[in-house]
């Protein structure tokens, strides 16, 4: 009776909007490689994180009060006075290091395994663009606890468009909206911060999944799972049924629906996520420094600077760059150009082989020396320049750009190994 | 319902002359939300000059004034310093002011009005940091040289006119603010002599 009431409940509502369909299409019925490993985890991951993100950021505007004036002292009362508000902080602080954790792992992912190249160049694009708001997001968010380093940090980052020829010095003013960092540049940062950053981050993200659905997931091997129709076997298609936007014009091998059998392993990929959020949120909620930097427990002063200036530490590899070249607008050029770099990941590596288990030792050699400079460069930015450090991260800034034209010169006569024909596990 | 036949020509003009008149309002509407984030009059009016009282200032003291949110350096400059600025020059990636960071006023070495009197907004042309004064232990920093000014966040140097060292980050010599005197013991910063 009450299931038959809930049948009757259904079909109400899909003959009004697809829902069924839609959880078929890209749930339950929707194909998925078989040989997803580890690295698979980090994009429900960070979907996990932005939930997080905006749960605890909608809990903590109810606290905040975004003024010159009050801002420090709020934070205090959140961190003192609201039941529960250290909590939700820490948790919204945490949230913001373990978002660029599982987004630099989601990224190096798709480096490996080529899922940047055709046809999911929009599906990196669309990441890309993800991955800038967020930068812009924790830079905006940073501010808003307006301590010394909050104050600091923006004015370093803001005075980089003063670097900028003839209309330098006019943007930076319109951007602060004051002569200098002030209430006024607060505000504007929290209502980006607040609402219209997180609704571009949201919408990116549900182009992302559509442009990753239209074209399907890639996959450690790198080979595709949709092939010409009638041309594979029984056996290679296997039981299961796929939605027919998916099975009507291709065969589908070596695939399994993304619910039950992936929602299964991401939960568990969420679990120990879960334990490390919860470790670091109760232990070391501030992340030795940094997470949280110490100067940022001063409430910001704009007569004093304090002694190091640094950004928190996924902006550090970027910023060894801009430090390392002794010219300020051309270090200003190449900070921008490490970014917009990545853009064209897809057209510059020029093999259509895809993942690294198939490609030649240059290849591996190529992105293992880029790993490192990326690395160096992120501990080096952390720290205070001396002459020693500067020549070591101007020798990882060339490692850094290396990797895009060594990449684009080998990659077009790659010497790759044969591919399978179909997948390996 | 009209059966004429459609004109095809004047359907093209009038879809384009309205796409026109619409992205024109569109750019107009535009205005309001690019111009509200300038600085607001209430911003503008604590930009106002400030004036400072230098008869107390004693031989190599550095006195620290606020003016539109930044700190402004008074130092008073000995004879030994103002020496020492003649020898530089070799050292220095623009020793005679060259790039416009200073007012027409000032002279070009010594960057001030007076040359026992250094006034300079104590921002790094880097990124904004303020540097230290350093008065006796500057040689640390480069040899042979007793005072000047560094910056801790990128390690840039400045003598004691503000002038740039090479091989730092910073590209540019200190901002001089417009500024004039008053009277003998009273400076206006912020303003122009004449624009009062």
């Amino acid at each position: 009776m009450l299931k038959k009431l809930a049948m009757g409940g259904i079909d109400w509502i899909d003959a009004r909007i697809p829902m069924t369909d839609t959880w078929n299409k890209h749930l339950a019925q929707y194909p998925t490689p078989v040989n997803f490993n580890f690295w698979y985890f980090f994009g429900s991951l960070a979907m996990l994180v932005l939930v997080n993100q905006i749960l605890t950021g909608i809990w903590l505007t109810m606290h905040y009060n975004p003024s010159a004036e009050g801002a420090f002292a709020s934070i205090e009362y959140i961190m003192r006075d609201v039941p529960y508000g250290w909590l939700l902080r820490y948790m919204h602080s945490t949230g913001a290091s373990a978002f660029f954790v599982v987004i630099y792992l989601h990224m190096f992912r798709g480096l490996i395994y080529g899922s940047y190249q055709k046809p999911r160049e929009l599906i990196w694009i669309f990441g890309m663009l993800i991955f800038l708001v967020l930068m812009a997001e924790a830079f905006m968010g940073y501010l808003l606890p307006w301590g010394q380093m909050s104050f600091w940090g923006a004015q370093v980052i803001i005075s980089l468009f003063g670097a900028i020829p003839v209309i330098g010095d006019d943007l930076t003013l319109w951007i602060r909206g004051d002569y200098v960092i002030s209430g006024a540049t607060l505000n504007r940062f929290f209502a980006l911060h607040v609402v219209a950053l997180p609704l571009a981050l949201v919408a990116l993200v549900f182009l992302h999944i559509v442009a990753l659905h239209e074209v399907g997931s890639n996959n450690p091997d790198g080979v595709e799972i949709k092939q010409k129709k009638g041309s594979a076997s029984e056996e290679a298609k296997g039981k299961f049924t796929f939605h027919k936007q998916y099975s009507g014009k291709k065969d589908i091998i070596d695939a399994i629906p993304f619910h039950p059998y992936f929602t299964v392993k991401d939960i568990m990929g969420v679990s120990a996520f879960l334990i490390c959020f919860a470790a670091v949120i109760f232990f070391i909620p501030e992340g030795g420094g940094f997470f949280l930097e110490p100067p940022n427990f001063e409430a910001a002063n704009g007569l004093k600077t304090p002694a190091h200036i640094a950004p928190v530490w996924y902006y550090t590899p970027y910023y060894a760059i801009l430090r390392a070249i002794p010219d300020k607008l051309i270090g200003v050029v190449f900070f921008g150009g490490s970014i917009a770099i990545l853009f064209l990941l897809p057209w510059l590596d020029r093999c259509k082989v895809k993942s690294i288990r198939y490609r030649s030792w240059i290849h591996k050699l190529n992105i293992t020396q880029f790993i490192i400079c990326f690395i160096v460069l992120g501990v080096l930015g952390a720290l205070a320049a001396t002459p020693l450090y500067t020549l070591i991260a101007q020798i990882a800034s060339v490692g850094y750009f290396g990797f895009f034209i060594a990449l684009f010169l080998y990659s077009k006569n790659e010497k790759t190994k044969p591919l399978p024909t179909r997948l390996t596990h | 319902m009209s059966n004429a036949p459609v004109n095809s020509g004047r359907r093209k003009f009038l879809t384009l002359t309205t796409g026109v008149v619409g992205g024109i309002g569109a750019a107009a509407v535009a205005v309001p939300f690019v111009k509200s984030w300038s600085p607001s009059e209430k911003a503008k009016a604590a930009g106002a000059p400030v004036s400072v009282d230098i008869s107390k200032i004693q031989p190599g003291q550095l006195i620290r004034v606020e003016w539109r949110g930044k700190p402004v350096w008074v130092v008073s400059r000995t004879q030994k310093v103002i020496d020492e600025l003649a020898t530089l020059d070799s050292k220095l990636r623009d020793p005679q002011s060259a790039e416009p960071q200073q007012p027409e006023y000032v002279s070009k070495s010594g960057r001030s009005l007076k040359p026992d009197l250094f006034v300079a907004v104590g921002i790094c042309t880097h990124l904004g940091c303020s540097p230290t004064y350093l008065p006796d232990s500057f040689g640390e920093q480069v040899e042979g040289v007793e005072s000047g000014f560094f910056c801790p966040c990128h390690g840039s140097k400045f003598d004691m006119a503000g002038r740039v060292f090479q091989n730092v980050p910073a590209p540019l010599n200190l901002v001089i603010p417009p500024h004039y005197y008053v009277s003998d013991t009273t400076i206006l910063i912020g303003l122009d002599k004449g624009d009062a």
